[in-house]
């Protein structure tokens, strides 16, 4: 169980977070939405450990998060940061093991679940030798998302793990995420700031706007019950050109 | 690598004697002098020749980084003992001893500032003494700027004699000889024992009036060397009272002019004059070559080795720390705008000379390039991947040591080979204060107007600098990972 209690963050001048309290239910997945800007890497970036609260208390797994147990819970959850962050340096299978091999986890172990792995994100084993330059965009998503699984965390955090590409792409992997989700029974908090990704994966929804959230509820609900006109426009605007032409 | 014992440092042995000389061919030619009587006379000797100046050689000799020097009573007057204002040339002796130095009794030639014109000229004119000039108001002088500008030159000579000359110039040595030699000046400033004098057929005017101080070659040397090697001593002493102008003058044409081995001529002289038969060293092109190319080796590979220890971590600490990073870059920023003559000579006082200061000046200059290229190639690493590394859960130390350092490998390494083709060049001044080198030849290149000599220092040199780019150029393929290396396909 993740839970902000009062949580505020503050950058020099600009309220990234005003104090809010979320809690994210075990074995659900939770979409952040919201304009640019809005918070929603703020929020991961809390939960990880990025970044210290300025007011308030981040619980992860029923503990508050502090400079003693951050990097033990950090193993227990994986996070796809917005750009990717592979390294450079490493290859893909590289990348995937680093944390695993550091950790001295037995190697018959560790191949296994690359082959896992591998299969579950779709991932072509005979790339996992190339260095994160000589694949394809798509390619380097599923390679941070088999980095975030391999120690098989309990808790989920992607941000924006689907940007930047294109729409056929991000169509198939948005298949294949929901249906990883769904088989592993994971804890999920995924930022979107695209409505139809949200509705697609969120049991539930937390709309984000200047770092205050605006509501909380599933896509029926913001559909139907806006609570703000905000919601509205912010759902309208992102209906499709297409709709509107033909 | 195999490292001539001789390198490692001056040791302050017990035995032996340490002979230093001035980086000019007069003072070279004495020390060259002083090393085969000592050896004649059963002495290990070290001989450091062409040290930079003045203070480094009285600041080794007090130290006893060498045992004995050639020197002249005007320059420890006037430069080394100028706080004591010595008036008596008879106080020299218990100043000095109070200091531990011994001086000897002169060799017997007076190395002063002359006055001088071309032989024919001054024959014609019936020119002997400087006063003769008063006679001939419309002479024209050619003189050194130093000697404008010195408290015993121009103008309180022109005072002293009341020369009415007004065509006086100020202009270069070699020019000055060219003139003589053209006609366009005939007058002109020397030292009483140039080789010049006797290539260009000149006579040095008597200085009637004793304007001049008296610049007597004697050897200054450490009480100890007595009690430590007595009979070396003896023979070196031989020397005392034996060297007219004269000889000097011949001996200084013969280096400078005909190009003859310093060795050689000492060695001649020797015989000659005093009946002792010493032994020369030979010292052909290849033994040379070898020799300064252990020497530079050395002086690169321990310095750059320690500054690489050194700054790979200082650099890592600037990065880790921000108000650390601001202090260390300072500091090595600071030491890096020291002019490195001046860190060498610094050097002295605290490590007397040879190997050790120029390492330690060498390593020095070497921080800042590492220092600065470790720091910005941290730094400049993207925050996702710093935060990705984080947010995996690994520890600082196998953060820095598998992400970090392996993405800022290839700015560590461009700071390395900056830092070691810099080392290489700087490396040559080390032969000023004893270090040998490529920069020994250049040194005597330079005093004996040798090009093939500078270039005998130079080339290799620059071709060590080369070598040295090549091999951090290859090294890249091994240091730098693969997937850092491919964005350049
Ligand atoms: N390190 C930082 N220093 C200063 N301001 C920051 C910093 N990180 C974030 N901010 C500011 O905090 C606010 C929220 O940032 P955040 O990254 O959470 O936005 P976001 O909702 O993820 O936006 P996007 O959809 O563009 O990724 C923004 O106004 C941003 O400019
Ligand atoms: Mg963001």
């Amino acid at each position: 169980m993740i839970k902000l209690e009062k949580v505020s963050k503050e950058f020099g001048s600009t309220t990234a977070l005003y104090q809010t309290t979320l809690e994210f239910l075990p074995q659900s997945t939770t979409v952040i939405i919201g304009p640019s800007g809005c918070g929603k890497s703020t929020i991961l970036r809390l939960i990880i450990g990025l970044i210290k609260p300025d007011g308030g208390v981040v619980y992860v797994e029923g503990e508050v998060l502090d400079e003693d147990n951050l990097n033990f819970l950090r193993h227990k959850m994986g996070y796809v940061i917005q750009e990717g962050g592979l390294f450079p340096h490493l290859t893909a299978k590289e990348n995937v093991l680093l944390m695993a091999k550091c950790l001295g986890n037995g190697r018959t172990e560790i191949e296994d679940r690359m082959v896992e792995l591998c299969k579950l994100t779709k991932f072509p084993v005979d790339a996992l030798d190339r260095y994160p330059v000589q694949i394809s965009g798509g390619q380097r998503q599923r390679v941070s998302l088999m980095r975030a699984l391999m120690l098989n965390p309990d808790i989920l955090l992607l941000d924006e793990p689907l940007g930047a590409l294109d729409p056929l792409v991000r169509f198939e992997l948005q298949n294949d995420l929901r249906e990883i989700f769904q088989r592993l029974g994971k804890t999920v908090i995924m930022v979107t700031h695209d409505i139809g990704e949200a509705g697609f994966f969120g049991d539930k929804i937390v709309l984000l706007k200047d770092g205050q959230i605006v509501q909380l509820g599933n896509i029926t609900d913001l559909v139907n019950n806006p609570s703000d006109p905000f919601v509205t426009s912010f759902i309208n605007a992102q209906r499709t050109r297409l709709e509107s032409i033909i | 690598m195999i490292l001539h014992p001789s390198l490692i440092t001056i040791a302050n042995s017990e035995n032996g004697v340490k002979v230093g000389s001035k980086k000019f061919t007069e003072s070279v030619i004495l020390g060259e002098m002083v090393s085969q009587l000592a050896r004649s006379g059963g002495a290990d000797v070290r001989y450091l020749k062409e040290l930079g100046g003045t203070r480094v050689l009285w600041n080794s000799l007090l130290r006893g980084d060498i045992d004995i020097y050639p020197e002249y009573t005007g320059t420890i007057v006037e430069e080394i003992l100028a706080n004591e204002k010595i008036k008596v040339d008879k106080e020299l002796k218990s100043v000095l001893a109070a200091k531990g130095i011994i001086m000897s009794d002169p060799l017997g030639f007076n190395n002063t500032y002359a006055i001088g014109m071309k032989e024919e000229v001054a024959e014609r004119l019936k020119i002997k003494k400087i006063s003769d000039l008063l006679k001939y108001p419309d002479l024209k002088f050619g003189l050194t700027s130093e000697f404008m500008n010195r408290g015993d030159g121009w103008p309180s000579l022109q005072k002293r004699y009341k020369l009415p000359q007004k065509n006086v110039r100020g202009i270069d040595h070699d020019l000055a000889y060219r003139g003589l030699e053209g006609g366009g000046i005939e007058v002109i400033d020397l030292y009483s024992t140039d080789a010049e004098i006797d290539y260009y057929n000149l006579r040095a005017l008597e200085d009637d009036l004793n304007h001049f101080s008296n610049y007597n070659a004697v050897l200054l040397y450490r009480s100890n060397l007595k009690e430590i090697e007595p009979e070396a001593l003896n023979e070196i002493l031989n020397l005392q009272g034996q060297i007219s102008e004269n000889d000097m003058i011949k001996m200084n044409a013969l280096v400078k002019i005909d190009g003859e081995p310093e060795s050689e001529v000492a060695s001649d002289f020797v015989r000659k004059k005093l009946s002792i038969t010493t032994q020369p060293k030979k010292d052909t092109f290849l033994n040379r070559l070898g020799r300064n190319t252990l020497q530079h080796l050395f002086l690169v590979v321990v310095s750059l080795s320690a500054a690489i220890i050194i700054s790979i971590p200082l650099g890592i600490w600037a990065y880790k720390s921000e108000k650390m990073g601001k202090a260390i870059l300072g500091v090595v920023g600071i030491i890096q705008t020291i002019p490195s003559l001046a860190l060498l000579v610094f050097m002295i006082p605290l490590l007397g000379i040879g190997a050790t200061p120029a390492i330690v000046a060498l390593f020095l200059y070497s921080l800042l390039p590492i220092v600065r290229n470790t720091y910005t190639g941290l730094h400049d690493i993207p925050s996702h991947i710093r935060e990705s590394a984080e947010a995996l859960g690994l520890s600082a130390f196998a953060k820095l040591r598998l992400i970090e350092l392996p993405i800022a490998s290839r700015s560590i390494l461009a700071g390395i080979k900056t830092s070691a083709v810099i080392n290489v060049g700087t490396a040559t001044l080390g032969a000023l204060i004893g270090a040998g080198g490529y920069g020994q030849p250049i040194l005597t290149g330079i005093r004996l107007d040798n090009i093939s000599l500078i270039l005998q220092g130079a080339i290799p040199a620059a071709v060590l600098a080369l070598l040295v780019q090549g091999l951090f150029d290859l090294s890249e393929n091994f240091i730098v990972p693969k997937g850092l290396r491919l964005k350049e396909e």
